[in-house]
């Protein structure tokens, strides 16, 4: 209830900005901040309770929020597929941009990957994390309802930031298109969230500090000092939507990759492992497989990362000497990254049998595969020869999707099912059976996607590269494009595919958060009805 | 510290299948082995920065004060493109010094050098010419065909060649080919009846489905204000750029209505002059490729 004139105030600052914004577009997002502080106000106000309160709450974990985050991350999950998908079929067919700005690709395409990185692998993140950090500290979250904040403020940073790409409010940053309102507005989000974070690990009643929580706290770490540092920007006016980033030339292009890459490494390499490190050996129910290996590696990761950046701008105006450190310091993260591989494998050391009955477990393996398989081909694609062929091509979307739909998505979807039943109190999934369905057409649509773009992409680099034998270029672009096609539509079915699998999972999930078990037979027991 | 672990064994149960001890701790059931780190994945890892050092040492690699260390190799990527340019002008420098001193005509009767400025020019034309005239110089829309014989301003190698350097209608080159179809609507030089007319007789031209009566009316038109440029018969002047109208080969439409909004308000294209954006040779070479195409004349 206190907080009720905080909300009052954001929403007359809004209202303010709106009557004197600059242009439409700063109006506009004010309006979406006065609607989302009206919407707090009510619902707090709805929520007063004059009855004196006994706080009883620090005995249990604040579970509501995870809840929340779980429904938010299968919701944003479908949204951020379903451009994807759109956008795979502008891609192949571009008459399907319609003309129209707001379904153009070029608008689409940030919508996309920012639905699937921040909106759906930002809530898993998030939601996990809160979920983990309770149990393995045993403390409930720290600061009270702050989590609730971190869980809606970002949900509002998110709708930001679409209505932003689909109007055309970008700052042209590959992973960091928002511009500074935005970004201040997530940095308030971020330090609350952090503030959440390491304050139940300071009330934490273990001795020691689960390796999951060193990875969340890295990666939360990590992101809020990329986001600072990336979005440094000098706005036009406090109230118009435009800024300049005060960075120029290829210092800008640097600081963008350095924190391009490191989104990857600390967003959904060391955030996604922190998820792994709780969920393998909780559904495989047993130790995790080496302690020193868990230590070694998240050194080695966090230390090494940070510095793999500059391999996006290999033959580029970026001074030589950096080149050369960007690509050392991606070989040397192979093994560090494997390390996360070889942990989560080898921890069903003794629980192997459990993949024939266990659909969830099944999915871990696959994520921990493509996990495995996507940081072998980083460390690979930023050797610079390698790169010289496969820089700009379709290769470099491929390898991405290997990492973002295997590894995230398939992890990610993994905890969603881990945590339903046991959030919602329910004794098992609605259908394990869908959940194995889930795991092949997700499976099926990522070897879709990745074999057709890397053999779209090394068409693309060995066209481009193509002389005769009397010296003269072969192929023209558009050459190199109109042969694509059918990749591209290979591409768009396997992205049908991992949607199609997605949506299983809605319906699995709905029916279990309603309470009702799927009539089917169990996991594994196809052999002994056809013995029996 | 190792004395202190070993002080208190009952932490450190043994885990039954893999019979490796844990490290003691344990969270919300979870507990760890205390593995060694598996030795194929220290080595490699050892490995990978080994070869990071020795690629270190070999390429410029450490900032310094004012600048990187160079490396053994004294690699530098910019040195190594020009070199690779250098080689790649090299190699056809031979050829492009003959294309350069010989005319068209020579180069047309060379079997060796012709074939050459085929592909330079077929090449050229993928980085310069497509996004107009279409990939197999096709044309389309407002950009016309280059592998018919119908041309605006001259077919001939010398022709080819003038349009390619000087552009057409290009305000940056003084010498370009200039023409200017008057707005007989806009400016009011014809009454509509009259451009109407016209339109008839111009498709009567063309060998295409009119109406008698308006085309005889138009036949004055015509020849009071159109023929001094497209001539009596229609068949065009490439002197001035005028195109034929008796081929029914059409650049703007050639339905009724397209051919009343070009008399009235005309479009005039325009095309680039390469002069300053392409060497000599390269454009010569962009003529006896397009004058291969077929309509070369």
């Amino acid at each position: 209830m206190g907080l009720i004139p905080i909300y009052a105030l954001g929403l007359l600052a809004a209202l303010l900005a709106a009557a004197k914004a600059q242009d439409d577009l700063f109006a506009a997002h004010a309006w979406v901040f006065a609607i989302a502080c009206t919407i707090a106000i009510i619902s707090t106000a709805k929520r007063v309770n004059f009855a004196v309160e006994h706080d009883t709450s620090e005995e249990t974990y604040l579970d509501s929020v995870v809840r929340a985050g779980v429904i938010a991350t299968v919701f944003w999950g479908i949204a951020g597929f379903l451009v994807g998908v759109i956008i795979a079929a502008q891609l192949a067919y571009p008459a399907l941009n319609f003309d129209w700005p707001f379904t153009n690709f070029g608008r689409l395409r940030p919508l996309h990957t920012s639905a699937v990185i921040f909106a759906f692998g930002g809530n898993a993140l998030i939601c996990t994390s809160f979920y983990i950090i309770q149990r393995t500290c045993r403390a409930r979250l720290a600061l009270g309802n702050t989590a609730w904040f971190v869980f809606w403020g970002y949900q509002l940073f998110i709708v930001l930031a679409a209505t932003g790409y689909l109007m055309g409010v970008t700052q042209s940053k590959e992973y960091a298109e928002p511009e500074w309102y935005v970004d201040i507005w997530l940095t308030i989000v971020w330090v609350a969230y952090l503030a959440v974070f390491m304050g139940t690990l300071f009330k934490r009643k273990e001795p020691h500090i689960y390796v999951a929580n060193w990875f969340y706290l890295s990666f939360i770490v990590t992101v809020a000092m990329l986001h600072l540092v990336n979005n440094m920007a000098v706005p036009v006016s406090f109230l118009g939507s435009k800024s300049y980033p005060v960075f120029a030339g290829v210092q800008d292009a640097l600081t963008q990759w350095w924190y391009g890459h490191n989104a990857v490494g600390f967003f959904l390499t060391a955030g996604f492992l922190g998820m792994m490190y709780y969920l393998m050996p909780k559904q495989a129910e047993r130790p995790v497989y080496s302690y020193r290996l868990s230590i070694v590696h998240f050194w080695s990761l966090i230390f090494l990362y940070i510095w793999a950046g500059p391999h996006h701008l290999h033959y580029t105006a970026l001074p030589d000497w950096a080149q050369t450190l960007g690509m050392v310091f991606s070989v040397m993260l192979w093994m560090p990254s494997w390390g996360g591989m070889i942990n989560g494998l080898m921890t069903l050391s003794g629980a192997w049998d459990k993949l024939r009955t266990d659909p969830i477990l099944r999915m871990m393996v696959v994520s921990i595969a493509f996990y495995g398989m996507s940081t072998f081909e980083g460390p690979m694609m930023s050797i610079k020869s390698v790169n010289s062929l496969s820089h700009y091509t379709d290769w470099t979307i491929g390898h991405v999707h290997s990492g973002a739909l295997g590894w995230n998505g398939m992890i990610s979807f993994a905890a969603v099912y881990f945590l339903v039943p046991r959030l919602w109190d329910r004794a098992a999934l609605y259908s394990p059976r869908m959940v194995n369905w889930h795991l092949w057409l997700g499976t099926l649509g990522i070897v879709l996607y990745a074999a057709s773009m890397w053999v779209s992409g090394i068409t693309q680099g060995l066209m481009w590269r193509e002389y005769d034998d009397q010296g003269f270029l072969v192929n023209s672009f558009v050459e190199s494009v109109s042969v694509l096609h059918p990749f591209y539509v290979i591409r768009m079915l396997g992205g049908v595919l991992f949607l199609a699998g997605a949506f299983l999972m809605v319906w699995n999930v709905f029916m279990t958060i309603k309470g009702h078990t799927r009539d089917e037979a169990p996991m594994g027991s196809t052999v002994a009805t056809a013995t029996a | 510290m190792a004395a202190e672990q070993d002080t208190k064994p009952a932490d450190r149960e043994v885990d039954e299948f893999t019979g490796t001890a844990t490290t003691g701790h344990e969270w919300d059931g979870i507990r760890e082995l205390d593995t060694p780190m598996p030795r194929w994945w220290l080595w490699t890892y050892y490995a990978t920065v080994i070869f990071s050092i020795g690629y270190v040492i070999a390429y410029p690699a450490i900032p310094l004060v004012s600048k990187a260390t160079a490396g053994l190799f004294g690699y530098s990527s910019r040195a190594e493109v020009a070199k690779e340019i250098d080689n790649a002008k090299q190699a056809q420098s031979q050829m492009l010094d003959q294309i350069s001193k010989k005319s068209l005509d020579e180069i047309r009767k060379d079997q060796a050098l012709y074939q050459f400025a085929v592909a330079g020019g077929a090449s050229a034309f993928r980085v310069n010419c497509i996004q107009c005239h279409g990939s197999g110089a096709q044309g389309g829309g407002i950009y016309p065909n280059l592998n018919d014989d119908d041309w605006l301003w001259g077919g001939k190698l010398d022709d080819i060649h003038s349009t390619l350097k000087h552009g057409i209608r290009f305000a940056y080159d003084d010498d370009t080919r200039s023409s200017e179809m008057p707005a007989f609507g806009r400016d009011e030089i014809l009454e509509k009846g009259q451009i109407n007319d016209s339109a008839e007789f111009v498709l009567k031209l063309a060998g295409q489905e009119h109406d008698a009566a308006a085309a005889e009316r138009g036949a004055t038109v015509y020849a009071d204000n159109c023929a001094a440029c497209h001539g009596e018969q229609g068949l065009g002047d490439p002197e001035q750029g005028a195109p034929n109208l008796a081929d029914a080969i059409w650049f703007y439409g050639g339905s009724k209505a397209e051919l009343v909004a070009q008399i009235s308000n005309p479009k005039l294209g325009v095309m680039p002059g390469w002069q300053n954006r392409l060497d000599a040779a390269t454009i010569k070479q962009l003529t006896i490729y397009v004058h291969s195409l077929g309509g070369g004349e």
